[in-house]
């Protein structure tokens, strides 16, 4: 199951090849990274919405300029204390220019969700029944600002202050 | 000092209802220990020997009174009655119940302090120099920058989740009182040939098993860039610092592993592909500006007090000694930097009672405008008291075992809890710290100044390698042993000490220090420190007098 971040559950439209499966014409598939690396040209051809599994030891340096080819790309998260997913999510949208989805898969739990919203991150995929049970949808409104600028552009606290103090002043 | 406004203290508020709906979700077993680990020590909280230990951050080592009577309310209510300050200008309590830790937070939060990221695997506390604000030889007082930094680094998206912990700190003066060159990434304020002011940027230093000390990256970064720039830094480690060994994890092994070289080509590679990303980070002046007012110096009285204080001297010899140990210029006239000693023989170095904490809350409200510092070897300062006060403040501090006049020397000595509480230890520390104070206590103004520092295992917490004389608590074959290194040192000439010879067995510890002592006094020219010594004869002399005394 999916969570977004707006906080709603729905079922997972795409479906993800292993590397021998083969899809049918105009079917959401998502692919890995390394099929992709084999024959790119074969992919780009495709009709049909196109998604990407991409390992987090990929720097983005090096795949980032391929990302805008995609409708969706599934950044990987193998122990949640791995956290080289957040630069990923955050080079894919700030630095790329990514605008499909952002999607965080493998060990994905409530605690890290504004983290990753805020990294550019769309959709979770999650246990439904353990993330109804927890209400993770209530994580995504824990806080309602920041101290960081982020993938998300919220004013930071610093620009909030400034305008007021500029306010202030005027 | 700074006070919150209220983006801070809702952002406070916010994070406490978090944590405690993370610990209510943990007792009602929603939470796997595992899953909750990393949540609790993200805002300090770690599973020790006897219970849990919880630590509070204090930024760059500045408290009002108000929050160091918050800090002794906790000790009083929710631990033993006393706190254990650390190497990172840090409080500790070492006998904490889990189910408490969210109205302790709730508590600390309404004096402007909390746990967040004093452990785990993102930013630490930011630290720097003690005397910041009032030291003669800094450019400007460093605080304002270590806030902006504290800020920026709370709850960050992308760096909550490095390979491993990540320490900052700031120094601003000519010395070095901040140890910056033994942290994960230092900055050092200073101006250009322009006379624009700046940071010089370094990074991947660290003790633990492999110590190392920090190189630099970048000479100068404009004020204005300094967020973006340590971003960088941060993205450069965040994606290619190591995950699969927890001793290889800091950023100091990515630059040790890519060379200094490879590691700033990455770096800049990065900064200069930011762009838009720089703009978002830039660091106005007006906003620098602002936060400087927030740590204005205090408004001092037009004082000399040199005549009251040099009667004072010439009828009280006690009194003598401890302004001359204990007591540093101020910048300003008439005032003076009080250190107080934690380090009275016989006690837990860095511990403080509920009582002396309350008691310095007062003194600091008379005498010192308020404000306390906390310092990397484990002491406390009063940084603004008047010359005419100083005898006053020493005999309420004798009356509360706090006037003990061995700052800088043998007995001040920096230790780790060691096994007496931290399941990570391997020996003891606490009894031989005791041991060598007592043992020195007898000798040390003949001795001078000295930096003795005692860690009970590899990881390093009480700054062993970086010791004039460095003492490691092992343990062979089920007995405790320690390995001892000199020559270290932790200020502007930083050094790592040498191993000095075979570990030894907990009691000739004292007797060992005794003869690298004694061959320090034969050597030491006027002057000299016993780095400086060790450095000019080497380890030959100090080898031989440990041998033939075997």
């Amino acid at each position: 199951m999916l969570l977004d971040r707006n906080g709603s559950f729905r079922p997972d439209p795409w479906r993800h090849l292993a590397d021998d499966e083969v899809p049918a014409s105009g079917e959401a598939v998502t692919i890995t990274f390394k099929r992709w690396q084999a024959e790119p040209e074969h992919w780009v051809d495709r009709t049909g919405p196109l998604g990407l599994r991409l390992p987090n030891d990929v720097p983005p340096a090096s795949f980032g300029p391929a990302a805008t080819r995609f409708a969706l790309i599934v950044l990987n998260f193998p122990r949640f204390i791995d956290g080289r997913a957040y630069t990923q999510a955050r080079l894919l949208r700030g630095r790329f220019g990514f605008k499909g989805e952002l999607r965080a898969g493998g060990n994905v739990l409530r605690d890290q969700l504004l983290f990753m919203v805020r990294c550019g991150f769309d959709s979770f995929e999650v246990d439904a029944e353990r993330a109804r049970a927890e209400d993770w949808p209530q994580a995504f409104r824990e806080f309602d600002q920041f101290y960081q600028p982020a993938a998300d552009h919220r004013e930071t606290i610093l620009r909030q202050r400034l305008r007021g103090w500029q306010a202030a002043a005027e | 000092m700074y006070r919150y406004d209220e983006f801070d203290r809702k952002f406070l508020e916010e994070r406490v209802a978090q944590y405690r709906d993370q610990v209510r979700r943990r007792l009602a077993g929603q939470l796997s220990e595992d899953e909750f680990r990393s949540l609790r020590l993200m805002n300090g909280l770690y599973l020790q020997l006897h219970a849990y230990m919880l630590r509070i951050s204090i930024p760059y080592g500045t408290l009002s009174s108000a929050q160091l009577r918050g800090l002794a309310h906790v000790a009083r209510r929710w631990d033993k009655g006393y706190g254990h300050f650390t190497t990172r200008q840090n409080i500790q309590y070492h006998w904490i119940r889990l189910e408490d830790t969210p109205d302790i937070l709730a508590h600390l939060a309404t004096v402007q302090l909390h746990g967040i990221q004093t452990s785990g695997n993102s930013f630490r506390n930011i630290t720097t120099d003690p005397f910041a604000g009032v030291a003669a030889d800094e450019i400007e007082d460093p605080r304002p920058y270590g806030e902006i930094v504290r800020q920026w680094s709370a709850l960050h998206p992308e760096f909550s989740f490095l390979p491993r912990k990540f320490k900052i700190v700031l120094n601003a003066a000519s010395d070095d009182r901040a140890a910056v060159k033994i942290h994960d990434l230092g900055l050092n304020l200073r101006r250009n040939e322009k006379g624009e002011l700046g940071f010089e940027v370094l990074v991947g230093g660290g003790l633990g098993r492999t110590p190392i000390l920090a190189q630099t990256v970048r000479d100068f970064v404009p004020r204005r860039e300094v967020l973006a720039y340590i971003t960088a830094c941060l993205r450069v480690y965040n994606q290619y610092g190591r995950r699969d060994n927890l001793f290889k994890s800091r950023v100091k092994i990515l630059v040790q592993s890519l060379g200094i070289e490879k590691y700033r080509q990455e770096v800049e590679a990065e900064y200069a592909a930011m762009g838009a990303e720089r703009d978002e980070l830039d660091l106005p002046d007006d906003v620098v500006a602002a936060m400087q007012a927030q740590f204005a110096p205090p408004s001092y009285p037009d004082t000399n007090g040199d005549a009251e204080l040099n009667q004072a001297l010439a009828a009280e010899p006690d009194f003598a000694r401890w302004v001359k140990y204990n007591v540093k210029p101020h910048k300003a006239v008439g005032h003076a930097i009080v250190v107080i000693s934690l380090k009275q023989p016989g006690r837990i170095t860095g511990d403080c009672s509920a009582s002396q904490m309350e008691l310095l809350a007062e003194l600091a409200d008379r005498l010192s405008f308020g404000e306390i510092r906390i310092t990397h070897d484990q002491n406390m300062v009063l940084p603004h008291v008047r010359k005419a006060a100083l005898y006053d403040l020493w005999l309420r501090l004798g009356a509360a075992d706090l006037a003990t006049p061995n700052i800088g020397l043998a007995s001040d000595i920096i230790c780790c809890p060691g096994m007496d509480y931290c399941s990570l230890a391997t020996a003891r520390s606490i009894p031989i710290s005791h041991a060598l104070a007592t043992n020195l206590a007898k000798r040390e103004e003949e001795i001078g100044p000295l930096q003795i520092k005692i860690s009970g295992c590899i990881n390093a917490c009480g700054h062993h390698h970086v010791g004039h004389i460095g003492i490691l608590g092992l343990e062979k074959n089920g007995a405790e042993s320690y390995q001892i290194t000199i020559g270290g040192s932790d200020n502007a000439q930083a050094a790592l000490g040498g191993i000095v010879g075979p570990a030894v067995p907990a009691h000739e510890v004292a007797a060992t220090v005794d003869r690298l002592i004694d061959t320090y006094l034969r050597f030491r020219r006027p002057g000299e420190q016993f780095p400086d010594t060790y450095r000019r004869v080497g380890l030959a002399p100090f080898k031989e007098a440990l041998y033939v005394a075997r």
